[in-house]
């Protein structure tokens, strides 16, 4: 059987997730799919094609072009081109708000602030240096270390009433610092507050903030309260693409479509 | 993905004389070593180099060594050693893997040349103009070896270069010359000195041409290039294989230029690299940039090889001024001064800056260097994290991701 839909796939091969988005002609977001990256890069972005193209209706002849990006970019064993996810991640957000932008992606293993001009240029970007601190990976490792659920984290930040705040740059040096701050008595929902503080501080550690922000990433989908804390500490109310965690996938989608 | 045929860096045809050249300097060195034939003098890169030529010493050169144990990527095994008996990871790796080098017996030099071992030094000689690292680490050669150590300390942040600190350097240059006559068992000989100048200023003069030659568009040659043909430079710095070997690249690159041959194929950047290579990953990045279409044209790491100032009617005081005009030692307001200049010749459109973990003095990124010359000249720039010789200090795939970030945003202008 033949589809004669025309289907662009994007797949973002993160370091802790792996996202494929699939766009019609008109750019909307017609299926997609989300799994943990696992050690079998190529596996992993045939499964999620196949669950994109479940929700989209939609059969493998549809797919017309795909464009990878992530660290597993060139993994993909189907992919006829790839980006970086710095330029896929400018590409997504610029889709969703069309304007000079500040990007915050806060990814698995690493985190950028992306600057783009009014016509979706990139004029610089960051990522963080090679330490994880400040990226999924350090709330991953206190949950682990706190035993608490990843994703009870954000509902435990948001009961805090007074902050723990945490004053070190390395991730196993503040796991000492929380278990200080566990001796000490202090509660569950501050600590976890204070961990969230932490990532916010080295993200706007790494570049000043040109409003408006847009943020992207799994982490920022998944822990809605890092928003609110990003507001509250550059009083900039930050916009949110549809699904923050796409965004990557989404651009690389948009630059399959260009190709 | 289709597999497309990746560019190759282009082989020089002077690549047989530049090994004959290199092995020789180290051929020598053995020999003297083992037979007690020749002096030897260990030296800082950018030491008195031609006061030592000019007393008969054969000269050795310890951070070439280092070099040598970064692009073998011996260098990350090894800096262990020396950081257990006290050598903090943080100061320069190539200290650090060359004592841990010693420390283990084990030398690059024994593959590339079958030589066993670095040869043993009669005297040690530094200058600090490229680090105070370089003056502990013949330190422990000399506790260790039990050889004298003598040295030059240079003036550091200079803007303008005042004739006080020419002749400083000038005079302890010269006062240099009662300990190294000792070590040397002979006299101080002015002739010998002037000649090793000379040849020193010849073999500038030629380095600088073949540098300058990556100002042709397209660029004949890139840094990756240049970090190798600059070997002789480096160790045989006043002598006449030297002059003679830049001699024979500049004619090939000339030859290139008039050709329009291209080091990288349809070139598309030119780039502006700062601070130290990533020795153990030269080769990666330089197919990377290859594969990117982008060629490395500029660099300051190669341009500290130039001493024209060099003078045989004057020999200490052009000495001093050499090695007070060098880039590592000036202020900020000099070295974006000649950023600039670079740009106005070479015509790059990146600036690629390399945050060396162990080597602050040669990282120029680290006092807002970066914005302020992109600000002014509206080029990009772009910040790696990495190390000279110390790999764990460099994400591999976090660097590809931003070099490749880069020259897409290169392409989007």
């Amino acid at each position: 059987m033949t589809d004669n839909r025309v289907l662009y796939a994007g797949v973002d091969i993160g370091a802790s997730r792996t996202k494929v988005a699939l766009l019609d002609l008109k750019k909307n977001l017609t299926g997609f799919s989300i799994k943990k990256s696992g050690t079998d890069f190529s596996r992993t972005a045939e499964e999620c094609l196949i669950e994109a193209l479940i929700m989209a209706n939609a059969s493998r002849d549809a797919v017309t072009r795909t464009v990878s990006t992530g660290y597993g970019r060139t993994n993909v064993t189907f992919s006829n081109d790839t980006r970086t996810e710095i330029g896929c991640h400018a590409k997504g957000a610029f889709h969703y708000f069309s304007r000079a932008m500040t990007i915050i992606d806060i990814g698995g293993q690493d985190n950028k602030v992306i600057k783009l001009d009014s016509e979706g240029r990139r004029i610089n970007f960051k990522m963080n240096r090679k330490c994880a601190a400040g990226t999924g990976a350090f709330l991953e490792e206190m949950s682990a270390r706190l035993d608490i659920p990843i994703e009870e984290m954000d509902g435990l930040a948001k009961q805090s009433t007074e902050m723990v705040e945490l004053g070190s740059f390395c991730t196993v040096f503040s796991a000492t610092e929380v278990l200080e701050k566990i001796r000490q008595g202090k509660k569950v929902p501050d600590i976890v507050k204070g961990l969230f503080f932490s990532v916010i501080k080295r993200v706007l550690e790494m570049d000043l903030i040109t409003p408006p922000i847009v943020m992207t990433g799994g982490v920022v989908e998944h822990n809605s309260y890092l928003v609110e804390m990003i507001r509250s500490k550059t009083g900039v109310e930050a916009l949110l693409p549809e699904h923050p965690q796409l965004t990557g996938a989404v651009g690389a989608a948009l630059f399959a479509m260009e190709l | 993905m289709s597999e497309e045929k990746k560019p190759a860096r282009k082989k020089f045809e002077c690549q047989g004389l530049y090994n004959k050249v290199m092995a020789n300097h180290f051929y020598e060195l053995d020999e003297a070593s083992k037979t007690g034939s020749k002096k030897i003098a260990w030296c800082t890169s950018v030491g008195p180099a031609e006061l030592l030529r000019g007393m008969g010493f054969l000269v050795y050169f310890p951070e070439n060594h280092g070099a040598m144990l970064g692009a073998t990527r011996m260098a990350t095994e090894l800096i262990p050693y020396a950081n257990a008996i006290g050598y903090s990871p943080d100061i320069c790796s190539y200290l650090t893997s060359d004592i841990g080098s010693f420390m283990q017996k084990k030398t690059p030099l024994t593959t590339a040349y079958k030589i066993e071992s670095v040869p043993k030094p009669d005297i040690l000689v530094f200058n600090t103009n490229q680090c105070r690292d370089v003056q502990d680490w013949f330190a422990w050669y000399s506790r260790e070896l039990k050889v004298p150590m003598v040295g030059i300390h240079t003036h550091r942040d200079i803007g303008e270069i005042r004739n006080f600190q020419v002749n400083d350097i000038a005079k302890q240059t010269e006062s240099l010359i009662p300990a190294l006559e000792k070590a040397a068992g002979q006299k101080f000989d002015i002739d010998r000195f002037k000649e090793a100048i000379e040849l020193s200023r010849q073999a500038s003069v030629l380095w600088r041409a073949c540098l300058e030659t990556a100002s042709a568009i397209p660029s004949p040659w890139t840094f990756f290039d240049a970090t190798i043909h600059m070997g002789p430079a480096v160790v045989a710095r006043g002598t006449k294989e030297a002059v003679d070997y830049y001699e024979v690249l500049l004619k090939e690159l000339n030859e290139r230029v008039a050709g329009k041959v291209a080091a990288i194929d349809n070139e598309r950047h030119r780039i502006y690299w700062d601070g130290m290579p990533i020795w153990g990953k030269l080769s990666t990045l330089s197919n990377q940039f290859a594969e990117l279409n982008t060629c490395i044209v500029a660099s300051t790491y190669c341009n500290s090889w130039i001493f024209d100032q060099l003078d045989p009617k004057d020999p200490f005081e052009s000495m001093g001024r050499a090695y007070t005009e060098l880039f590592i030692v000036r202020d900020e307001a000099f070295k974006e001064k000649y950023m600039q200049n670079c740009f106005e010749k070479y015509k790059f459109d990146g600036m690629i800056f390399h945050d060396a973990k162990t080597c602050p003095n040669n990282s120029n990124n680290r006092y807002g260097l970066p914005e302020r010359i992109s600000k002014g000249l509206g080029v990009p720039q772009l910040t790696i994290n990495g190390d000279l010789n110390d790999l764990r200090c460099y994400s591999e795939e976090q660097a590809k991701t931003n070099i490749e970030a880069f020259i897409e945003q290169l392409d989007e202008r």
